[in-house]
């Protein structure tokens, strides 16, 4: 079972985003958690919230952007609360980080080395020399050949994925105790995906790295994840364990998502579409965020707002599983 | 007799200015009407630009003393200091110089020629960094490459520069004659001919994107000539840019007259700008007669200054993301 | 890297022709060069030799070949108003222009960078929007205007510096002002003219430049992986700026060497531009001519020198062997 207090605990988070034309909310009362070593997928659509909660945990929001309400723990302490500096020792020390695009998370005028000794030497005492052995060694693990050789290039004499692998060593440099992972393969080659989501999955487990991995690929998520939290719209419509969320979806949501992945074995006549498309922050209709395309709607759903409740195995957001017992 | 054309007139009045007042209602609700009324900064320098330009276009008639006619001198109001001082007139407001003529009137009129010679000049240079810059995307290859080449090498020369060489091959090749006669023309020419190329290179890239659109390529299909569907299409998609440019450009322009007025190579001095009254005005900065140049001055930076932030606000408003 | 810098270096005398070209013209086609040696009472007889002596009619080829070959030797000839050799004339107001644009870019240099990264940094900041507002102001200050109001605080109101001129110079192989306080003392209020629209230029190119970069991933990163701001700002930020700052700080040295025709006329400071604006006024050719030529020569050099910065700074342009390595 789960520990007494997990390594993350986020509660209520809501992230507004003022504007001249009223304050959006891009992020709405989101509540989850994730144990330590565990990989937690987080699902959605572009805009439906999932980059941002990542960059409120992890206190990179941009301005204006900023959290409005909620509490964000790590190990039982609350950091949403904490000073800049008190922050930014927790960055890459404790939470870490891997951004989409490796062709532009590299500083082009450093080399390697200057850069993951950097890092290294930011949250480890070590001098010069042990900071480079150290880099020398996580640029092997990643998998980067001839990497005594290698580390004294820079970033553009690496090709995409293994510009990836460099990105993925400077946010294990300090041996943090979770990785937030936004969307780190999109823009890989389809061919080099799986070998980088797999080398982040080895990873992790052999270094006990929790993993947020925020992603809109439903495959990356049953690969990789041990649970799943699913965001439409700001919010979590659906949290659970990942066999029982794909495998058995219960948000009309989810079960859309579900519907679209090809699955080889599966004779199916054609793939499952959701009509419409998500609305903007500034037109989220009132009560259930999914209402308007929910082919399974109740005039509840119209007026007011589903909370997470508890549903076999799974919460999830949705009149449908209005208190136990009842079911589709 | 009138064709009819489907509507009895009145209605087609009315079509009219309700598709006005429908425009009107969207200018006022729009983001850059908003970023406007919300900056005091660019209300505040539009007012002076409109200042400068009531004051210059109509001086004539506003100006207290007619400056370009010289029977109305008289050397007696010689050196006159402004009104607040010891021996200052309201006659005078602002003072008089060496030759009795009033401070004030002179830099209305002086605005006017500044004005005159810094529109002419930025419309010389749209059109023909415009011109330039359509030809040079559209057509592309070795074209391309020479008048971009030119664009570098004279950007790598400062406009200042540029201009005085101008003038000073214009100063060889006319005979003296009538240069007096055709110096607006030239300083007009020469500071047109040296501000082009921002003009040219941003109408260039888009000229560039767009005519490998497909509706460039469709239209090319059915026969219509590619020069007419860039000026139909790309034009309007760099009209934003254009204009920022050109209220920069503007300003850049005046302050070039200015400086080459005041070197003694811009206009005759029977027509003094702004730049020739602070020149004339800097002989007697020694013998404490400061008015002559420091007011026609002020009246110059006011003008650049509100121009400049117009021009800034304006790139700010179109272009949010730059903020 | 070494043919980019033949390329380079073919481009920089391609542009050297064609301004020599412009001041061949100049002196061919535009003025009469028999008119101006023998003035306009020769006779025909006259003329003609004049003309075979000059070797106007050699053909045209030729006639450029030898004006090229005469420049490169720094011969210009007589300069007309001043009736001494151009070489002679420049080479006397050369220093006095260059200690002026070098104290000038120097002053650019040294406060507008640090102000650039400082209002890049707090945009928000009570004392960036002031600098900004300022720095609009100095943009929209014509550059004899500043020394105007220079002179008149600094030398007719205060009586401190003095207004015109070099005053005291000290011979260390060229004329300097810069080697003793009272020659500084006539040096400071035309680089300070000089420098000032030239720094609020170089402090908005910088903040802009600042505000671009902070946007960028890897900036997002550095902070992801819990730099310091410091490192963050000053390693990361600062140096991704230098590029672009350079270019236009290349520029802007010529610029200044522009700007200093103004700056001398207002001090009357005996330097090439001074020289240059009279050269216009009394359309002394081979003046204007040389002073095209050496400009341009400045120029290239600096867009030279700015291009190997670009190869000390940016380690993409540094490939040996020529495209990126893939795997």
């Amino acid at each position: 079972m789960t520990d007494p207090v997990p390594l993350l605990q986020v509660e209520g988070l809501r992230v507004e985003f003022p504007t001249r034309r009223g304050v959006l909310v891009a992020v709405d009362g989101v509540s989850f958690h994730i144990d330590a070593g565990e990989v937690l997928g987080v699902v959605g659509e572009s805009g439906a919230g999932k980059s941002l909660t990542g960059a409120a945990v992890i206190g990179l929001l941009e301005p204006p952007g900023r959290i409005a309400s909620g509490q964000i723990r790590f190990e039982g302490q609350r950091i949403d609360n904490l000073r800049p500096e008190r922050m930014r020792r927790l960055r890459g020390r404790s939470i870490a980080m891997v951004f989409q695009d490796p062709l532009t998370s590299l500083n082009p005028l450093y080399s390697i080395a200057r850069q993951l000794t950097e890092t290294i030497r930011t949250h480890l005492d070590l001098d010069e020399a042990a900071a480079r052995k150290r880099a020398i060694e996580l640029l092997d693990e990643v998998g980067i050949p001839a990497a005594a050789r290698r580390i004294d290039e820079y970033p553009h004499q690496f090709s995409g994925g293994m510009r990836q692998r460099v990105v993925i060593a400077l946010a294990l440099a300090a041996n943090p105790k979770l990785i937030i992972a936004d969307e780190p393969t999109t823009a890989l080659d389809v061919s080099i995906q799986a070998q980088i989501i797999a080398l982040l999955k080895r990873l992790c487990a052999e270094h006990g790295t929790a993993v947020m991995l925020v992603t809109h690929d439903m495959g990356v998520i049953a690969e990789t994840a041990d649970r799943v939290a699913v965001m439409y719209a700001g919010r979590i419509v659906e949290v659970g364990d990942v066999q029982q969320v794909i495998g058995d979806a219960r948000h009309p949501y989810t079960h859309g998502l579900m519907g679209s992945i090809p699955m080889i074995g599966h004779d199916v006549e054609r793939l499952v579409q959701i009509d419409g498309a998500m609305p903007r922050l500034t037109e989220i209709p009132a009560g259930c965020a999914f209402n308007p395309r929910c082919p399974r709607a109740l005039p509840r759903c119209r007026s007011e707002r589903p909370e997470l409740v508890s549903a076999a195995g799974a919460q999830v957001a949705c009149w449908l599983f209005d208190g136990a017992g009842s079911d589709r | 007799m009138n064709i009819d054309t489907g509507h009895p007139p009145e209605t087609a009045a009315a079509g009219l200015l309700a598709r006005a007042a429908d425009r009107l209602r969207r200018f006022f609700d729009s983001d850059i009407f908003h970023s406007f009324r919300t900056s005091p900064v660019t209300i505040a320098a539009f007012v002076v630009t409109m200042v400068c330009f009531v004051a210059a276009f109509f001086a004539p008639w506003l100006a207290p003393h007619n400056t370009n006619d010289v029977a109305t001198l008289d050397l007696m109001n010689a050196f006159l200091p402004p009104v607040w001082m010891e021996g200052g007139t309201w006659d005078f407001p602002l003072g008089t110089d060496e030759q009795g003529r009033d401070v004030l009137s002179a830099i209305m009129f002086g605005m006017k020629v500044s004005l005159i010679v810094g529109f002419a000049s930025v419309l010389f240079s749209v059109v023909l960094g415009v011109g330039l810059g359509l030809v040079s995307g559209y057509v592309g290859g070795r074209l391309d490459h020479f008048i971009m080449r030119v664009a570098d090498v004279q950007l790598s020369f400062p406009a200042v520069l540029v201009a005085l060489l101008l003038f000073g091959f214009a100063k060889t090749i006319l005979p003296r004659a009538v240069q007096d006669d055709v110096a607006l023309l030239v300083l007009i020419f020469a500071i047109g001919l040296s501000n082009w190329v921002q003009f040219a290179r941003t109408v260039r890239g888009s000229t560039m994107v767009e005519k490998n659109k497909e509706y460039v390529q469709a239209a090319r299909v059915i026969g219509r000539r590619p020069l007419a569907i860039m000026f139909q299409h790309v034009l309007p998609n760099v009209m934003g840019p254009v204009l920022v440019i050109a209220t920069i450009s503007l300003a850049i322009a005046i302050l070039t007259e200015a400086t080459l007025s005041f070197l003694g190579v811009g206009v005759p001095p029977t027509q003094p700008s702004l730049g020739t009254l602070i020149r004339f005005g800097n002989n007697f900065l020694f013998s404490g007669e400061w008015w002559m140049t420091i007011f026609p001055g002020v009246a110059l930076v006011a003008l650049a200054l509100a121009v400049n932030l117009l021009g800034d606000w304006l790139r700010d408003a179109l272009n949010p993301k730059l903020r | 890297m070494l043919a980019f810098i033949v390329r380079r270096l073919f481009q920089s005398i391609l542009v050297m022709l064609a301004v020599g070209f412009i001041a061949f013209s100049l002196f061919n086609f535009v003025g009469d060069p028999v008119n101006n040696m023998v003035g306009i009472e020769a006779t025909i007889e006259e003329r003609e030799r004049m003309a075979k002596a000059l070797g106007l009619n050699d053909p045209f080829p030729i006639q450029f070949a030898r004006f090229a070959g005469n420049a490169l030797r720094g011969d210009f000839g007589q300069s007309y108003r001043l009736s001494v050799p151009v070489e002679e004339a420049i080479g006397e107001r050369l220093p006095a222009t260059l200690e002026l644009v070098f104290v000038a870019a120097v002053l650019a240099l040294a406060i507008g960078v640090p102000l650039g990264v400082y209002t890049g940094l707090h945009r928000e900041g009570a004392v960036s929007r002031l600098l900004l507002t300022t720095s609009l102001i100095g943009i929209s200050l014509p550059t004899f205007l500043i020394g105007i109001l220079l002179i008149l605080t600094f030398s007719v109101w205060l009586g401190w510096l003095p207004s015109f001129g070099r005053g005291v110079t000290v011979n260390i192989g060229w004329e300097s002002n810069l080697v003793s306080w009272e020659g500084f003392r006539s040096i400071i209020l035309p680089s300070v003219t000089l420098c000032l629209f030239q720094l609020t230029l170089l402090m908005r190119l910088v903040r802009a430049e600042m505000l671009e970069v902070l946007r960028t991933d890897y900036i997002k990163f550095a902070r992801a992986r819990g730099l310091t701001s410091r490192a963050v700002n000053f390693g990361h930020a600062l140096k991704n700026t230098l590029v672009p700052v350079i270019t236009i700080t290349g520029l802007q040295i010529g610029s200044l060497i522009a700007f200093a025709i103004i700056t001398e006329t207002v001090f009357q400071w005996p330097g090439m531009g001074l020289l240059f604006l009279q050269a216009i006024q009394f359309v002394d050719i081979p003046v204007m001519a040389a002073y095209l030529c050496l400009v341009a020569f400045i120029f290239v050099v600096i867009n030279l020198i700015v291009d190997l910065l670009y190869y000390v700074i940016d380690p993409r342009l540094r490939l040996d062997g020529g495209a990126a390595r893939a795997h």
